[in-house]
């Protein structure tokens, strides 16, 4: 625990006054970016494979449980529990089990957003209307088609907002994920927690990967989805 | 005749012949429901007619038409397309010969009207030059323009949306059509021209339909054979509308079709199927005897001034005969004047509005054909029912 926290020397305090006295200083972040590169690109790592094995879980989970009704309660349940899961208390029930690193992060990511994804592509399959179900059957598609040509297809926008409520909220997530040894921003910030350059750097570059991400998954909803935006 | 060029055939299929359809004691009785939704239902619907199935709400009329394409499937009983068992048909692939169109219509909403038309096609392989002619075919065919096939349904109106669905059923133009309440979402004047230019469709394709509604002037207007159903989905009666109207085959039937029945009657017929009387036609300042004489050969007590293009001038007065020509002496207006295309039903409206007995009929250029009384109306109720269009012939 102590080893997790101690605090790692980033910077000369002797040399500027600014750095000296935790200041926002413009001149020691742009000489100093180079150390926030590998954490990002370690955040955006944990961000987006939490993502998606999260997504493949729960989508799966979702059409087997839009056919099966009766699954939606034990899965909401499941997910439920492990959505309430604080994430700090789950790297730590895991690192007994999983050791430190990565996998244990992952673990952790994924089954929280497991609920949300599941929630969002089960409520999109739920809201395709009953008529375009009922027209697509009457004109001889099998459940197959059904399902892959018309209620996915109609489920998008909110399978979509599903990903992104799921990727900013793992972005904020993942700032934890060193606690489990997977480095990333987090361990960036709380490596000289009093240094306001650093925090601002650090947990800015979080900020802008959650708008980053959400962005994207927004244009990809656009690309995906060109009907719903047609109006008379 | 030279031979069809193949090219130019590649696109629309042959028409394959309309299918006949028989309901053989029918029965669909919902689990955990001890009264059957539709009891031993029985009919035949021939060859491309329209049946209409027609009844109160809760009267297994959408239930009888859903058994068709196993959308809901037949508890006892059979249903027979072209002799051959439903029951023993794949689901999908007996729905993919079988237009189907609902209220709501059910357009895909993500897909253009292009790909909604070209659904059951895409499902049966065709190739895209075929999808590609018969979409442009079919959207003539529904009086839509060609650009409307890139557009996603959101921005068309109900009507639009409405033609798009009857397009989409049509696809791969199945031998029949099921439709349920295919017009009842859409405002009563569209709905009336929607109702006519499917009538106008029918009786170019001539499809064997089964069309549900549960407005009863609906199914006098579109049907070829009515089937009226009451509730527990007993079949009250299944006749031409005519019949139908003439001859109620009980209690149930009568009051469901209206007091007004004998008026619904009329308007089955135009002023054109019946046999006018020959009217009294004199011209001002032509010889009173020969008025006289064309008065006394006619069933029409007045005579009717015209002039020199035939166009009604309107009814003469004793006054006018008195001297040794005809003089412009009038009893009333030639009013009112009947087209020959008018509805019985319209022209008897016309003449009680008019407080006339008899009013002038003309043809298109105006001039006089023939005149029509409240007598013959009423002869007209008499007609037997087999010599009364229906449907797409009544148009």
């Amino acid at each position: 625990m102590i080893e997790l926290l101690a605090q790692v020397e980033i910077r000369d305090r002797s040399a500027d006054s600014c750095v000296g006295d935790n200041g926002f200083c413009p001149d020691w972040i742009v000489d100093n970016f180079d150390r926030y590169v590998d954490p990002l690109a370690e955040h955006v790592l944990l961000t987006v494979v939490a993502v998606a094995i999260g997504f493949a879980i729960s989508f799966t989970l979702a059409l087997v449980a839009y056919r099966r009704r009766w699954l939606i309660a034990p899965v909401t349940q499941v997910t439920g529990v492990l959505y309430t899961v604080p994430s700090i208390a789950a790297f730590f029930l895991l690192l007994p089990i999983t050791g430190r690193g990565f996998t244990t992060a992952e673990i952790a990511l994924v089954s929280y957003v497991l609920l949300i994804i599941f929630r969002n592509v089960l409520a999109g399959l739920d809201n395709v209307p009953a008529e375009t179900k009922d027209a697509g059957r009457g004109m001889g598609l099998t459940a197959r088609q059904l399902l892959w040509r018309v209620e996915v297809p109609l489920a998008l926008p909110e399978i979509m907002a599903g990903l992104r409520i799921a990727a900013t909220t793992t972005v904020g997530l993942a700032t934890l994920a060193f606690f489990a040894g997977a480095g990333g921003l987090g361990e960036q910030i709380f490596a000289d927690i009093t240094f306001k350059s650093n925090v601002v750097v650090a947990g800015g570059l979080a900020i802008v990967l959650a708008a980053a991400l959400d962005a994207l998954i927004l244009l990809a909803q656009r690309l995906v989805t060109p009907w719903a935006g047609a109006h008379r | 005749m030279s031979p069809p060029d193949p090219a130019q055939h590649q696109g629309p299929s042959p028409r394959p012949a309309a299918a006949t359809l028989e309901f053989r004691e029918a029965t669909k009785v919902y689990p955990g429901q001890a009264e059957p939704a539709v009891e031993r239902l029985s009919l035949t619907v021939p060859s491309g007619d329209v049946c209409v199935l027609v009844g109160p709400s809760g009267c297994g009329k959408t239930t009888a038409m859903r058994m068709v394409n196993r959308m809901i499937d037949i508890t006892d009983g059979d249903i027979l397309l072209d002799g051959a068992s439903v029951r023993e048909r794949r689901p999908a692939e007996l729905r993919r010969q079988i237009g189907y169109a609902i209220q709501q219509i059910g357009l895909f909403p993500h897909l253009s009207v292009g790909d909604n038309i070209a659904t059951v096609p895409r499902l049966l392989g065709w190739d895209s030059a075929r999808i590609r002619a018969r979409v442009e075919e079919l959207l003539r065919l529904v009086s839509l323009d060609p650009d409307t096939r890139d557009r996603y349904p959101a921005q068309l109106s109900g009507g639009q949306r409405q033609r798009v669905g009857v397009a989409r059923a049509l696809a791969v133009d199945p031998p029949l059509m099921l439709m349920d309440e295919p017009f009842g979402a859409i405002d009563p004047i569209n709905r009336e021209r929607l109702q006519n230019e499917f009538l106008r469709l029918q009786r170019e394709i001539r499809k064997t339909v089964v069309f549900v509604t549960h407005d009863i002037d609906e199914a006098i207007k579109m049907g070829d054979r009515i089937a009226v159903l009451q509730r527990g989905g007993k079949l009250a009666q299944y006749a031409s509308p005519a019949e139908l109207l003439m001859f109620p085959a009980s209690r149930f039937v009568e009051d469901f079709v209206g007091a007004d029945r004998a008026l619904k009657r009329l308007a089955l017929q135009r002023v054109r199927d019946v046999d006018l009387w020959k009217a009294p036609l004199v011209r001002i300042g032509e010889p009173v005897a020969e008025a006289r004489a064309k008065l006394s050969e006619s069933e029409v007590p007045y005579p009717l001034a015209i002039d020199a293009d035939a166009r009604p001038l309107g009814w003469l007065s004793e006054k006018g005969l008195t001297g040794e020509r005809v003089e412009p002496e009038y009893r009333s207006s030639a009013r009112p004047l009947l087209d020959l295309d008018d509805v019985l039903r319209d022209a008897l409206s016309d003449l009680l509005a008019e407080e006339a007995q008899y009013g002038a009929v003309v043809d298109a250029q105006g001039g006089v054909v023939g005149v029509l009384s409240i007598e013959i109306l009423g002869h007209a109720l008499r007609t037997d029912p087999e010599e009364v269009p229906s449907g797409a012939d009544a148009l």
